[in-house]
């Protein structure tokens, strides 16, 4: 049992880290806030280093890797906040023409709001009657289809969206302690303080359960697996950054930090796949089966 | 990533698995909880079929994943808990086997595996519990013994113990990390007395023990003098890292009976309940998980458990104690009668989170070690 990353894992992992820090810095993050819109040569610039083609076989022209590669990409894509129907254009690599390149943007409709429909060049399922939300999310158009049957989302979708949700626990983690050593108050960094610092390794200790447990689930692919990372990766995401912009104080407050992007992403993600209820009830049928 | 096990790691689990279905049904029954010597003859005596048999070293020769195995199997099995042996085998044979001297390792070591003798743990004391380097008991140089005065507090399984894992102060001018001295004391020598302490589950779990003038000799130390506490790091690493493998697998068990103990009493119709423990599974699964990563982990780094025993012992603790919360959920008025199942674990996983280090001490484990955060002042 080697229930580790293989090198080529870990270097698939820093590869994609490496071409978003690139691609999706800090300031390209900002100006996409001031200005929303996909930015299409950013998404065929994924699709050419592999991201929607990475589970493709490689006869089809894909990397023909496998679910726990694509967790990896999915964790640092979450990390990296970076926006646009990345799990539905995945999905549709191989049988939407362009998606695996990234010259087309696919969205699908299933039981939460649809993301991006009208950047989206192909929608899967029936959006029709769809009305604009104001969303939460300034990086995050969203639609709601009032009278569509809503189509539940597969299990690898719930998976690949888990993942963005470790990325975003991960860099929640990492933006608070880097605040929490710098930020000093009444003459210490204020990491000095065991409420702080607390706060800090809770953070921790629910990013690295869910991360053995989205990690699990990627080389199982069980149903149930995927249930148990998506519960535990969504509280991880949405504790992570509220206490993250807790940390920051006032500061966590503003427009201005980063940290409100995080949650309100996480917000986002924890409405696909279906109502939370539905894992639960998966869990607990687990129990008795 | 890869959650699969050697050919030679699936027939040790086969064999193993054999061996306890043929041995497991004609085991005494288990003693009641209050009557030590009777706990303490029927936990060696498992131990000793588990050495008889060849599993006995599992627990200190065989890989990470192979004991992983090992407990996840005995555990599964229903087969008794490590018990009275719990800090001969986890804490102090680990130990001695890691720091102590060939002759050390030769007198000490067998019996303990061979389930002859049992270790007691005497770290803490009165008024040095998670500030574990203030201890004050005192020992001093008396030719060829040292001799000890002090008490120490939380003592699991002293009435019973042959031998005490004993952190003593040799050198008090020194700053209080460095003058500690860990010392291997016999149960038996004069000046030592024991006393039960109640706990608030009813039973005597755990002693006080006084040490009046107890002499031991200076062939008995295990590390240099003074230089205990680096050995007791080295002792707390094995508590830490791989003491809590069975028990993840005993808590899914566990809940599981729950599920069924629901469905039977109509209490399974309520959709709260229901999926408390839907969310119970998914945290068990998850805490599972990390185990596996955590002994891969330790794998790949020579076999000593890391740090991450840390941000395991923290959310474990803490689901324990929800797990059993859950099971007073599902008991209903019934949770208050001691008789019942799952009434005393319920009391005695309180403790989850005070004992081997609190949880606000292993937060600052968490914080300062592995995200390095900055000491208070």
């Amino acid at each position: 049992m080697r229930f580790q990353l293989t090198e080529d894992q870990r270097a698939l992992r820093d590869g994609v880290r490496q071409l978003l820090a690139r691609r999706f810095d800090a300031d390209a993050l900002r100006a996409a806030v001031a200005e929303p819109g996909l930015d299409r040569a950013l998404w065929r610039g994924l699709g050419e280093a592999g991201f929607f083609a990475l589970r493709l076989p490689e006869s089809d022209g894909g990397v023909g890797l496998g679910l726990p590669e694509a967790v990896l990409a999915f964790e640092e894509a979450g990390r990296a906040l970076l926006p646009g129907p990345l799990v539905a254009t995945h999905l549709a690599a191989g049988t939407v023409a362009g998606a695996a390149t990234g010259e087309t943007v696919v969205t699908a409709v299933d039981s939460g709001p649809v993301e991006w429909l009208t950047e989206a060049d192909v929608v899967l399922g029936d959006a029709s009657g769809a009305v604009p939300l104001r969303s939460v999310d300034p990086l995050t158009p969203l639609h709601r289809v009032p009278d569509a049957l809503p189509a539940t989302a597969g299990p690898v979708a719930v998976l690949l969206t888990a993942a963005e949700q470790l990325g975003t626990a991960t860099r929640a983690c990492e933006l608070a302690v880097r605040h929490a050593r710098t930020r000093e108050q009444f003459g210490q960094p204020i990491g000095a303080f065991q409420a702080v610092k607390h706060l800090c390794a809770e953070m921790l200790v629910r990013a690295e359960t869910a991360r053995a447990a989205v990690y699990a689930a990627a080389v199982t692919a069980d149903p149930v697996d995927i249930a148990a990372a998506r519960l535990l990766a969504d509280e991880a995401a949405e504790r992570g950054a509220r206490d993250c912009l807790q940390v920051h104080g006032g500061m966590g407050f503003t427009w201005e930090s980063e940290v409100h992007l995080h949650l309100k992403r996480a917000w986002v993600r924890a409405q696909r796949g279906g109502e939370i209820t539905e894992s639960e009830e998966l869990l607990a049928a687990d129990l008795v089966g | 990533m890869d959650l699969s096990y050697t050919p030679e790691e699936e027939d040790f689990r086969a064999r193993l698995r054999e061996w306890l279905a043929e041995v497991l049904p004609g085991l005494p029954p288990k003693p009641s909880p209050d009557d030590w010597p009777a706990r303490r003859a029927y936990d060696l005596g498992w131990q000793r079929m588990l050495y008889d048999a060849g599993y006995a070293e599992v627990y200190w020769n065989a890989s990470p994943t192979v004991r992983l195995i090992f407990l996840e199997e005995t555990e599964q099995a229903g087969a008794p808990y490590v018990g009275a042996n719990f800090v001969g085998l986890l804490h102090a044979g680990p130990t001695i086997a890691s720091e102590g001297t060939p002759e050390q390792r030769a007198r000490w070591l067998p019996p303990v595996l061979r389930g002859d003798e049992v270790w007691c743990q005497g770290f803490s004391e009165p008024d040095a519990g998670s500030d574990l380097a203030a201890l004050r008991t005192r020992a001093w140089r008396d030719g060829d013994h040292y001799v000890v005065s002090g008490s120490k507090i939380w003592t699991s399984h002293a009435e019973v113990a042959d031998w005490c894992e004993l952190l003593v102060r040799t050198d008090p001018a020194a700053p209080k990390h460095r003058g500690i001295t860990w010392l291997a004391m016999p149960m038996d020598a004069p000046g030592i007395t024991v006393r039960p302490l109640r706990t608030l589950a009813g039973s005597a779990e755990f002693a006080e023990v006084f040490l009046d003038e107890v002499q031991v000799p200076v062939t008995n130390r295990v590390g240099a003098e003074n230089d205990g506490w680096r050995v007791t790091m080295v002792t707390l690493s094995f508590e830490r890292g791989t003491a809590f493998v069975g028990e993840v697998v005993a808590c899914r068990r566990v809940l599981g009976e729950l599920a069924r103990e629901a469905r039977k009493n109509g209490r399974w119709d309520d959709p709260v309940l229901r999926r408390r423990l839907g969310r119970l599974n998914a945290e068990f699964r998850a805490l599972w998980r990390l185990t596996q990563w955590n002994v891969s982990e330790a794998e790949a780094g020579g076999g000593v458990p890391g740090i991450g025993g840390s941000v395991f012992k923290l959310r474990y603790s803490h689901a324990r104690q929800e797990l059993y919360d859950a099971a007073a959920a599902v008991l209903g008025a019934q949770s208050l009668d001691l008789d019942r199942l799952w009434v005393l674990d319920r009391l005695s996983s309180l403790s989850y989170t005070i004992a081997a280090g609190t949880s606000q001490i292993q937060r600052n484990i968490v914080a300062e070690r592995i995200l390095g955060l900055p000491k208070g002042r």
